[in-house]
């Protein structure tokens, strides 16, 4: 199943509906990479509310995109990450660290507006 | 629990005697240890006083207690069936454990009735060996089961006990609590084993969501000791918290926990700490773009004289 991206502002926001497949992460993967370039966007919201697991292909891939956005100078966010999920994630020893997290969308897009402030 | 079963079925008799001769030894026993009731009870009364056994209780109530045992005790042995017994040794348990009688005692007082009871079957079939050979047969199986009966009893008496208690802390388990809006506080009490290790992140982690808690301060100041496991659990309750949007300060590390978590080389360097709670939260405070400011003007300090 392919990811909506949205276009919001300078932001891209990819609202995850169902549980992914290795090759559908890959594919959001390229596609959200490919727009930050496209849509010269600031920022990308990653929203994962609707997945109750988080294998260690989708963190990585989570991870990759936070890393190839920076590189293209977009900030990522991932948000919507189930209680139960972030619990499982540490006792798997499946960090995000250095990538920023947010409870849901509406604090994504504040982080993301706050560091559009300090950047003027 | 398998003590007990294998007690249940062995037979009361040894080789030598019969099922039939058990009965009538035991009847006559009975009839003896009836007789003396008095004698022996104070006998007891008496060691159980000179062992230093009950030190926790008055020799009154040793000796009200010596007597109902006693007689709990020789009806056991006449009846042959330990319900009776079982329930009494319950019952008394629930009386003597919140005085603080300990196991080692409980024993000790039947066994040394059992020694006063084979004392007084000594003197009396001292004259006849074989007698006194058979009788000693039919007494002392029956004996140990009821030093075994009271003893089982006491001691699951006492994991009822601990096994309550064990609820009820776990029912006394860490409230999260909202400070500012967005701000929440988490102060954790006594010892942290794994399962409630878990039972904390899960709740922090609910709380964050439900709160929409943008900071947490973890108070650890009621933790007296902190092992490798906890501390780990206590980083993975931090990076967790992280990945719901929240960043944790964790407040009031001891000089013993800060000693042992650098000694066993924990690595904390995730970890947000400030030294006490009020620190915790002004810290917090000024994450969240808080300023408490006050509205008057302080009270002047006393001007010298």
């Amino acid at each position: 199943m392919e990811v909506p991206i949205l276009k919001q502002g300078h932001y891209l926001i990819a609202s995850i509906q169902s549980a992914l497949t290795d090759a559908d992460l890959s594919q959001l993967r390229e596609a959200l990479i490919a727009r930050v370039g496209k849509y010269r966007a600031r920022g990308v919201i990653v929203d994962v509310t609707a997945l109750d697991v988080m294998d260690s292909f989708a963190v990585r891939t989570l991870r990759d995109i936070a890393h190839m956005a920076r590189l293209r100078g977009s900030e990522t966010v991932i948000v919507g990450i189930q209680p139960e999920v972030a619990f499982a994630m540490v006792q798997l020893g499946l960090s995000l660290k250095g990538i920023v997290t947010a409870l849901d969308l509406e604090e994504g897009l504040a982080f993301l507006d706050a560091k559009a402030r300090e950047r003027g | 629990m398998k003590v007990k079963d294998t007690q249940a079925t062995a037979p009361l008799q040894t080789q030598q005697p019969t099922g039939e001769d058990t009965k009538g030894l035991l009847r006559e026993l009975v009839a003896h240890l009836r007789q003396n009731r008095t004698q022996l009870r104070e006998e007891w009364a008496r060691r159980i006083t000179q062992a230093k056994l009950l030190t926790a209780m008055t020799e009154e109530e040793i000796f009200a207690e010596a007597t109902s045992v006693y007689d709990n005790y020789v009806e056991a042995l006449e009846t042959g069936t330990f319900e009776a017994l079982q329930a009494y040794a319950r019952n008394l348990s629930e009386r003597i454990i919140p005085r603080g009688v300990e196991t080692h005692e409980v024993v000790g007082i039947v066994l040394l009735l059992r020694d006063v009871l084979a004392r007084s079957l000594f003197g009396k079939y001292h004259e006849d060996f074989t007698k006194l050979n058979r009788i000693l047969d039919a007494y002392e199986p029956a004996a140990n089961r009821i030093a075994n009966t009271v003893a089982v009893g006491f001691v699951q008496e006492r994991e009822r006990i601990i096994r309550q208690q064990q609820e009820a802390i776990r029912e006394l388990s860490t409230p999260v609590l909202q400070v500012r809006e967005r701000l929440l506080i988490l102060p954790i009490i006594g010892v942290i084993d794994p399962q409630r290790a878990r039972q904390l992140t899960e709740q922090l982690l609910r709380a964050i969501r439900t709160n929409r808690a943008k900071v947490v301060v973890i108070d650890i100041t009621g933790v007296a000791a902190m092992d490798s496991n906890v501390a780990n659990h206590l980083v993975q309750t931090v990076e967790a918290s992280r990945l719901l949007g929240a960043t944790v300060i964790v407040t009031g590390l001891s000089p013993e926990i800060a000693q042992t978590l650098v000694t066993i080389g924990v690595d904390l360097s995730e970890m947000a700490t400030v030294g006490d709670l009020q620190g915790g939260i002004e810290e917090a405070e000024r994450l969240l773009g808080y300023k408490v400011a006050t509205l008057a003007e302080p009270a002047a300090p006393p001007q010298p004289a």
